[in-house]
């Protein structure tokens, strides 16, 4: 920023906030990476590493809160000022909200350990959990560079995610179908799954606030959700009036 | 907040860097300068003390019953724009003002003009109280004698309790009219100098600063008394606290080496300013 | 070499020097204390010995020595043709009447005897009779104890400045003339008492009867026609100057002329007025009307100056306040500054009013120093003003006329004291917080 403010003191307690929800970010990408790693590699001890490191994310996440509503009270910012404090409370909430889920990614790992192993789709799982790894990398850099052009792109690969949970979805029911020793684990990782697609959603809203900090407005499209197993019924591919092993 | 006046959090005097500020400047004022129905008018107004220019190229609406405030780092020229309205600066005998000014129409500047009627049109307030050394009451009724507003004393009586009572002094002095108008703590003497400029009902009152050298509490009252105010009165306020012209105003006005930059509505302004100069000013940044 | 440091010296450095510092400064400050309360005590000293010499000289003039005598108002004498008329009075022998009185009160006997007794009364004594009888027409004819001034001379001799010691050849009273007077202040005839000549009396060669009543007209009369003139006039031009002229180098002249004339030397005025009023236009001389005229000349730049002071001072808020409720520029400078002004102003003119009271040099110059015996009754009539008439009757020999000068003093600076004082009152009526 070529232009500081003229009291010191108001631009370090931005700056500061700043750098707070950089390394939140920088700690719910660790925690993505670890839960996709652990579920894949089935290692007990990172999805345990994990689950315990969302704590420091809480406390973030509040600090990031309170310092931004000290700086609106005492402060009276204006314009970016205030959308930066207004947007960044937003941020550490979906941040948080992110983190949770990869946390219960790691606690479903545990409980996957234990059961059996099911083929293909934890490659599908560690690639869906990459994309979105990458999305919030570049959400957040976005919001710090203020760019516009990143953020809108970002949130356009959500679709992309949608359609690997689209594609997961049949998958397990597939799966349940087939073997009914499966449910218990495919339920599991139906939920992993949903985890890490809300997880996209919520990099998306990121996205959405980076607008509304760099311009001023909201952003007017719909985002195109792409997730349709909450609205299409034919998902499964059977007739749902035919009996179940009627087939 | 320090005690006794209000103090900005993060305003200091911004140093004005006239050689980078003057390229930044645009070149047409930003927003929107016209309104439908204006009380006032000014197009190309442009202010010289001697051979040095403290207003350039300015033009703007002011509506009928809206508060526009004027904001701006110091020697911007909005108080000296707020005096052309009411030809406050014909008694400073270097100035020279030239453009086009009207009041419903017709031009302020105009050779056979009297300033005296203008004055009672556009009322003035000012920075720091000033009533005058007489009574509470002569404060009042000096307007309306001077200029035959009143058909008899009684009336004189009406038109001075109903300026008080529109300036929210009236529950406070009505039982010690005879007292001293400066005996009057500061917010109340302020409200006497607003109930003085009503008194000669005009249509457009001018505020050059009105509560700057008032406590918190005093400022509060007069910009509640602004708001009842504006639905009668067009109110010009020039406010070097942002925060006022927030509160109050809804449009706003920033003013910057003489030049007007940006117009809008107040709301819009703060929160997505749209030149880079007007958000340097309102955040509190080097320009 | 101590090594000197650069720049601000730290808090603990700085306490101990301020405080090493502490002791030459209480005592340059004591010293100075120390010059200002002897200047004090040395001109409270002179303060009080010029007050005590003022008044232990001219006290004593306001008195005079009278002497009381049984007096046949006789009515053939005094009023030969009866009817009461000033004509008759004159005409008819109020002298002999108070002679005879006297001779009676002495047992004067024989033509040298009763000159002698004759030189004891003043001259004024049967003016004095012949008033009395006028007033009151009912003492005809009547034997009254009347009170009459005794002469200068005798006046002198019983305050001790003529002394008993001093042989007759070179003194101004005889020694029947002593025993005369022994005679009559055995018999408890002489009386000291205020003197009502000094006060009602108006300018005469002889001491016992001289009285400031015709100056203090005179002085009023002047005074008051200086202030008709300089007042309004002072006041306008301050306006016009302060309020009203343009800033431009005709009104930069004006002021700096109007400051030199203040510097002017009083006495030139008086030059001016007598070449012109005098000389050009023909008006009588030592009359109040040009006396007047030329202390408002005077006055005049004091009054400009310091009311343009007193508009200055109105600050200029109240000016916008009024210009901004729709005031015109008259309305504001009548309305609201000159009311603000007005305590200054007044004081100005005050205090140019007492300089004037005082001035004698420029009416010297037009003539104020005639001798004249009548009180004037209008400006046109000649007179003259206190400072002059102290200033004349300092010069005359008689010893009487020494206190009467301390006395006449005494009546100045009473006068100035009350100018003043009204000044006083008259700001403090009319000052305005604003």
């Amino acid at each position: 920023m070529s232009d500081l403010h003229i009291v010191s003191q108001f631009q370090r307690e931005l700056d500061a906030i700043k750098a707070k929800i950089i390394k939140m970010g920088g700690l719910v990408e660790a925690s993505i990476v670890g839960a996709s790693a652990s579920l894949y590699n089935r290692d007990a001890e990172l999805a345990e590493q994990v689950r315990a490191a969302d704590a420091a994310i809480d406390v973030l996440e509040q600090q990031i809160n309170d310092e931004a509503a000290r700086v609106i009270a005492l402060r009276s910012p204006n314009a970016e000022d205030l959308r930066l404090l207004l947007t960044v409370i937003k941020v550490s909430g979906n941040l948080e909200r992110i983190a949770d889920y990869s946390k219960n990614i790691a606690k479903r790992t545990r409980v996957l350990l234990e059961l059996r192993s099911i083929e293909g789709s934890p490659a599908a799982l560690r690639r869906m959990a990459r994309e979105v790894e990458l999305m919030l990398g570049d959400a957040l850099n976005a919001y710090v560079q203020q760019d516009q052009a990143l953020a809108l792109a970002v949130i356009e690969r959500d679709e992309a995610v949608d359609q690997i949970y689209n594609t997961l979805f049949r998958e397990f029911l597939t799966f349940m179908m087939e073997d009914p020793r499966n449910i218990t684990a495919c339920m599991h990782l139906h939920f992993i799954a949903k985890n890490i697609e809300r997880m996209g959603d919520h990099v998306t809203s990121i996205a959405e606030q980076v607008v509304f900090y760099a311009s001023g407005e909201k952003p007017t499209d719909e985002r195109t959700k792409a997730d349709i197993t909450s609205s299409d019924a034919t998902l499964s591919g059977m007739n749902p009036t035919r009996s179940i092993g009627a087939e | 907040m320090e005690d006794g006046k209000m103090v900005e959090p993060q305003k200091v005097d911004a140093p004005v860097r006239p050689d980078i500020d003057l390229a930044k400047l645009p070149n047409a004022t930003i927003g929107d300068i016209y309104v439908e129905n204006p009380r006032m008018t000014a197009r190309q107004v442009r202010v010289n003390y001697g051979d040095k220019t403290a207003i350039e190229d300015v033009s703007l609406d002011i509506g009928g019953s809206e508060v526009i405030s004027f904001i701006g780092p110091s020697g911007c020229g909005k108080s000296t724009f707020l005096r052309c309205l009411n030809r406050m600066n014909d008694t400073i005998k270097t100035c020279k003002v030239s453009g086009d000014i009207r009041l419903n129409g017709g031009d302020i500047y105009a050779p056979d003009v009297d300033v005296v009627p203008l004055r009672a049109r556009v009322g003035m307030v000012f920075q720091k109280p000033n009533p005058f050394p007489k009574s509470i009451f002569d404060n009042v009724a000096y307007g309306p004698k001077i200029h035959g507003l009143a058909d008899n004393t009684g009336h004189l009586k009406q038109i001075v309790q109903e300026a008080l009572e529109r300036a929210g002094l009236w529950s406070e002095v009505h039982n010690r009219l005879d007292d001293p108008g400066t005996g009057l703590s500061g917010g109340q003497q302020q409200r006497l100098c607003i109930a003085r400029a009503i008194a000669v009902s005009p249509e457009i009152i001018l505020m050059d600063e009105p509560c700057s050298a008032l406590d918190p509490i005093a400022t509060a009252r007069i910009e509640q008394l602004i708001h009842e105010l504006s639905s009668e009165y067009s109110i010009v306020i020039v406010t070097h606290s942002l925060q006022q012209a927030a509160r109050v105003s809804k449009r706003t006005a920033y003013f910057h080496l003489g030049r007007l930059v940006e117009v809008g509505l107040t709301d819009k302004l703060f929160m997505k300013p749209q030149h880079e100069m007007t958000n340097n000013y309102i955040t509190g940044r080097f320009g | 070499m101590i090594d000197t440091p650069k720049g601000l010296v730290s808090p603990t450095t700085a306490t101990e020097r301020v405080a090493a510092s502490m002791a030459k400064r209480k005592k340059s400050e004591r010293n100075f204390q120390l010059l200002g309360r002897s200047a004090i005590a040395v001109a409270l000293t002179f303060l009080v010995v010029l007050f005590f010499s003022i008044f232990s000289k001219g006290l004593p003039g306001f008195f005079q020595y009278y002497v009381e005598i049984e007096v046949e108002i006789d009515r053939e004498k005094l009023d030969p043709t009866g009817d009461l008329s000033l004509q008759s009075l004159y005409d008819g022998d109020a002298r002999g009447v108070i002679r005879s009185a006297l001779y009676a009160a002495v047992d004067a006997e024989g033509r040298k005897n009763k000159r002698a007794a004759g030189k004891l009364i003043s001259a004024g004594a049967e003016q004095r009779l012949r008033e009395l009888v006028y007033d009151d027409p009912s003492l005809m004819d009547t034997t009254q104890t009347l009170r009459f001034a005794l002469d200068d001379d005798v006046d002198s001799f019983l305050r001790g400045f003529i002394k008993r010691e001093t042989p007759e050849k070179d003194r101004r009273i005889s020694d029947k003339m002593v025993e005369y007077i022994d005679r009559l202040q055995s018999d408890g005839k002489i009386v000291y008492a205020f003197s009502d000549y000094l006060i009602f009396g108006s300018a005469s060669r002889n001491p016992e009867m001289a009285g400031i009543y015709g100056a203090f007209i005179g002085s009023i009369l002047t005074l008051s026609v200086c202030l008709v003139l300089a007042f309004p006039i002072g006041v306008a031009t301050a306006i016009y100057l302060e309020e009203i002229a343009p800033k431009n180098r005709i009104t930069e002249i004006i002021e700096i002329n109007i400051n030199n004339l203040a510097a002017v030397p009083s006495v030139v005025f008086g030059i001016l007025g007598l070449a012109v009023f005098i000389g050009i236009f023909g008006m009588p001389r030592s009359i109040p009307l040009i006396g007047g005229v030329v202390l408002a000349l005077m006055t005049l730049p004091t009054i400009i100056i310091s009311s343009r002071a007193a508009i200055r001072a109105v600050p200029p808020s109240v000016r916008e306040a009024a210009l901004g409720v729709g005031a015109s520029q008259v309305q504001t400078i009548f309305h609201h500054v000159i009311p603000l002004a007005m305590p200054g102003m007044l004081t100005g003119t005050i205090i140019g009013m007492a300089q004037a009271l005082g001035e004698t040099a420029p009416l010297l110059m037009i003539g104020m120093v005639a001798f004249i015996v009548d009180v004037p009754g209008g400006v046109t009539d000649p007179g003259t003003v206190l400072p002059v008439q102290i200033f004349m009757w300092a010069d005359f020999a008689e010893r009487m006329f020494v206190q009467k000068t301390s006395a006449a003093i005494i009546v100045l600076l009473a006068f100035l004291i009350t100018m003043n004082a009204a000044a006083i009152i008259v700001r403090k009526k009319l000052e305005r917080r604003w």
